[in-house]
């Protein structure tokens, strides 16, 4: 530790840390605008200078290393002299648009140009001007306003870790720029516009929709992903205004992925469902909550008359809250049924009794950048969980080897140390033979299923590596599974795999899904296990079997079976079938066209509620506004549905009660099974030669309702349109090229499509996202036939 | 003496013709009274009266929806919503007026950055119905249409003393 002084004030800090950082810990200010806490230190804007004693000039203090017994003067007529002159270059040429400005109010240059501005400006030379750029649909720019502070350009180089801006020219002439002209991709792009200190980039959805003095804050938690990214809604007169960081050092830090950021624009949307409905004649009718209720309870209990309680099931979304699941469980267990899930995109269940009280990424968040390996199985996790995919960029900056097992070879804003990229259905004889070999390294006896997964195919290069780097890395190792892990027809034999391959080397293991799909299970969500992973007696029907087998009536719960199911075409056939059908959306979507009633659903941020995020940490919100016309928090709806069934124990009159009815403490983020049991691998299938296998991934704007109406993200260039997508030489072997119209066959659906040639798809294996109306004809994962149209 | 005086001045009603002496003059004086409406009192350039929206002489509004106006209202009489119009500026889709909670305080006249919201010298106005006293967009920039030469005036005649 140093000790030493600023502005009389003794300070210590540790050694090799700068004045400024000193600074902030004791509370004196120093103006800044190019420094930021979590960004390299540039020192180019020279507005932090201070007077330091024995110092000729006045030093920069965020590049100022301290130094034992040193004064430093903040305040001092040197000092002040050197802010003043430094804003007066500033203000040379930034114009002077305030009023029009929507950094106006919360813009770091105008409140320094208060203490530190001249009135007059003394500039009698022309402006310089700088054209706009377009960056996308995302950020609009004024690149007048720029002050060359470069906080963007170092946070797509050392955060974002893809350097798409950055600056060209000098003095004058420098510029900040994409150099070609293209749009800014990054799935964290919208964090450029908090840290740009002045309008220069600012929010395209919120362009000149409101000044930021009329905004309140609301904390809320995002319901995107397994992070829970904290953050906060910004509310004017009962709307949602747009959304920003909340900074929680354990979750997000003071970052927002820009799902997380704009998604908000959907809570406005014209397709919000604001009445209750009902059919009537086979209309769809809006009508009053009274009528909406009975005709639903007076549906169900027909039903229950009829074929029994077994007969009804319920579908939830997995970003429901904790309470709204409790409630959805409580009724569809208090009418006799079991048949309760909200693992939508789930396809294999065979681990249900093994599994463990809650999924988790297996580790805390915030020490993903300790682990020295990350082995990732099954997932663009760039994409699927932006902020966990910039904590693995930060362990790779701390040397971590991070290596992967994909069906594509995605684009990480890291290196990856050793990759295996094969089809899908190789995945469990690649991870089979992985933890063969590293039974080998190791000298552990290992199941012997893993063998007979493994084959006779001899260990690839990659695999021995992969292995070889596990064996090194240790307990120091994390093996996250992705969507396309989870979502395979064999995620139990990779769960359970994966977790031989822990327990040799005590590593964790844990699977990356959705915002609440711990409270799900903790909730009891699930068809297998009742409140805080009681066993339950009579197990109902999972996801899986719901969608295959119909039911006479479902409950969805915020879902959009065609968008939203593994295998959203039959899921849609099944459920349409059914003889009666609640919706609780907040959305009108393809469910409506056979909903036999249809609830407004309160969206996220108008309703109070809870949800455990990926690491078990439970956080929990209050409603940011008034929910949209009609529409009602779902835990009010199922309350009242609970009463009007005379059921016991939904006498609720807050939704803090109902949490207080789960014992939520000490919850460790382990996703480890709770006994290892690997199922004998199938008989191989033949399948035709001329079929390639679909990769089914879920791409980042397509991943849930919310996003899926948020004109912005929709729009912007990181979610082009659904289309096929093969590797070069697949292409040439069956005779196509880039743009060829292509008709893709899976079992009696075709779907017609645009070819792209993308190395980045093994052979044998066609890239067709799910998440689309364009692509949900063809169900899920599975053998493709291609042909042109 | 003094004494003597003051007993004197009350004895012989001095008081009292001096008070006369002062009717009397004004009974002959000029006559200060006007009849009004038919005859109006001198207006200061400076009136503060109903409100109205400029444009430019081009005829663009000049109103950016800046909402200075709105923030620095005393009495929160301003409702403004904007957004960007096709055209990429800042346009207000909203201006309202509530003008029984304005004060006429001239605050909004007096932040605003290109002198689109201002005040007229109207003063005689009334209401019929409820809900007109919230005067919006389109009868602002009427009212600022109608009166641009006197609210042009007025402003140059007052720019030396801004």
């Amino acid at each position: 530790m140093v000790s030493f002084e600023i502005d009389g004030k003794k300070v210590e800090a540790e050694e090799g840390s700068m004045v400024i950082h000193a600074a902030d810990a004791a509370g004196i200010y120093i103006p800044r605008f190019c420094y930021h806490k979590k960004l390299s230190i540039a020192a180019n804007c020279r507005m932090c200078l201070v007077e330091v004693e024995k110092a000729p000039k006045p030093l920069p203090a965020c590049a100022t290393p301290v130094v034992e017994g040193m004064k430093v003067f903040t305040q001092s007529a040197q000092a002040i002299d050197a802010q003043k002159g430094t804003m007066e270059f500033l203000l040379i040429n930034h114009p002077l648009d305030c009023p029009i400005c929507d950094q106006g109010g919360e813009c770091e240059l105008q409140d320094l140009a208060v203490g530190y501005g001249g009135d007059v400006s003394r500039f009698q030379e022309n402006k310089r001007v700088v054209l706009n750029k377009d960056l996308g649909t995302l950020i609009s720019t004024d690149m007048t306003r720029c002050i060359h502070c470069t906080r963007c350009v170092r946070f797509g180089q050392e955060i974002a870790g893809i350097m798409e801006l950055g600056a060209t020219g000098r003095g004058e002439h420098m510029e900040i720029g994409t150099y070609i002209e293209h749009s800014i991709d990054s799935e964290l792009s919208g964090n450029v516009i908090d840290l740009c200190p002045v309008g220069a980039l600012t929010s395209k959805p919120f362009r000149y929709s409101a000044r930021t003095w009329e905004l309140n804050d609301v904390a809320a938690v995002s319901p995107h992903d397994a992070v829970g990214s904290n953050l906060y809604l910004q509310v004017r007169r009962d709307r949602v205004m747009r959304a920003l960081p909340r900074d929680n050092a354990a979750v997000n830090e003071c970052w927002l992925s820009d799902r997380d950021r704009f998604s908000y624009e959907a809570l406005n949307s014209e397709q919000r469902l604001v009445l209750p409905m009902i059919r009537v004649n086979g209309e769809l009718q809006a009508t009053d909550w009274k009528t909406a209720l009975d005709f639903t309870v007076k549906g169900l209990s027909k039903v229950i008359d009829l074929c029994g309680s077994d007969s009804i099931g319920a579908l939830a979304a997995s970003n429901a809250t904790l309470e709204e699941y409790y409630l959805l469980q409580k009724l569809v267990r208090g009418l006799g049924s079991s048949n309760i899930d909200h693992r939508l995109r789930q396809s294999d269940f065979s681990h249900d009794a093994v599994a463990p009280l809650f999924p988790s990424i297996g580790l805390p968040i915030a020490d993903i950048e300790q682990q020295q390996g990350v082995l990732i199985i099954g997932s663009n996790v760039r994409k699927e969980q932006p902020i966990i995919g910039l904590r693995l960029r930060k362990a790779f900056l701390g040397a971590a080897r991070i290596m992967a097992i994909n069906a594509v070879d995605y684009e990480f804003s890291f290196d990856l140390a050793h990759k295996v990229i094969t089809p899908p259905k190789q995945f469990v004889a690649s991870l089979s033979r992985i933890a063969k070999k590293l039974a080998n390294e190791t000298g552990t006896t290992i199941p012997a299923a893993v063998g007979d997964w493994a084959g006779d195919v001899a260990v690839s290069d990659s695999e021995q590596d992969i292995a070889k780097v596990l064996a090194q890395t240790g307990n120091q190792t994390a093996l996250l599974m992705g969507q396309l892990a989870v979502s395979h027809e064999y995620y139990d034999s990779i769960y359970q795999i994966s977790q031989v391959i822990a327990d040799m080397i005590g590593a964790t293991v844990g699977t990356m899904l959705s915002a609440n799909s711990a409270g799900a299970w903790l909730a009891g969500c699930v068809p297998h296990r009742g409140v805080l992973g009681s066993t339950e007696n009579n197990p109902g029907l999972n996801a899986g079997q719901m969608q295959k087998q119909s039911l006479k009536a479902y409950i969805l719960f915020g879902v959009e079976p065609e968008l939203d199911c593994v295998d959203g075409a039959n899921a849609s056939n099944a459920i349409g079938s059914a003889d009666f059908v609640v919706n609780l959306s907040s959305f009108m979507s393809s469910a409506s066209d056979y909903a036999d009633v249809q609830l407004p659903l309160a969206a996220f941020s108008e309703t109070s509620g809870t949800y455990i995020n990926g690491e078990g940490r439970v956080q929990s919100f209050g409603g940011a506004v008034s929910p949209k016309g009609e529409a009602r928090p779902g835990w009010k709806i199922l309350r009242v549905l609970g009463n009007m069934f005379e059921l016991d124990g939904f006498d609720y009159t807050s939704s803090p009660e109902v949490f207080a009815e789960l014992d939520l403490s000490n919850l460790e983020p382990s996703a480890k099974l709770r006994e290892v049991a690997i199922m004998a691998p199938p008989k191989t299938e033949t399948t035709s030669e001329i079929d390639l296998e679909r990769i089914c991934e879920v791409p980042l704007y397509a991943s849930d309702p919310l996003v899926r109406r948020a004109h912005a993200l929709q729009a912007c260039a990181d979610n082009p349109p659904p289309a096929a997508r093969v590797n070069a030489a697949q292409a040439k072997e069956l005779n196509f090229s880039s743009g060829t119209k292509i008709n893709a066959h899976m079992g009696a659906a075709i779907v017609a499509l645009e070819l792209i040639i993308d190395d980045r798809i093994p052979n044998g294996c066609i890239l067709i996202p799910s998440g689309y109306p364009e692509t949900a004809a063809l169900g899920g994962p599975g053998m493709t036939r291609v042909v042109r149209a | 003496m003094n004494k003597l005086k003051a007993y004197l001045q009350s004895f012989l009603l001095w008081e009292l013709l001096k008070g006369l002496a002062l009717t009397g003059r004004h009974l002959f004086a000029r006559k200060i009274t006007i009849q009004y409406p038919d005859e109006k009192t001198p207006m200061s350039p400076r009136f503060r009266g109903l409100h109205a929206l400029r444009r430019y002489p081009n005829g663009e509004e000049r109103c950016i929806a800046c909402k200075l106006c709105e923030a620095v209202c005393p009495a929160l009489a301003i409702t403004i919503e904007s957004e960007q119009r096709p055209d990429g500026t800042r346009r207000t889709t909203r201006y309202d007026i509530d003008l029984f909670k304005c004060i006429y305080c001239g605050f909004c006249e007096e932040s605003c950055p290109v002198d689109s919201i201002v005040e007229t010298r109207l003063f005689e106005y009334h209401f019929e119905d409820r809900g007109e006293n919230i005067i919006h967009k389109d009868q602002l920039l009427a009212l600022g249409d109608k009166y641009e030469a006197q609210l042009a005036a007025d402003r140059a005649s007052d720019a030396a003393y801004r």
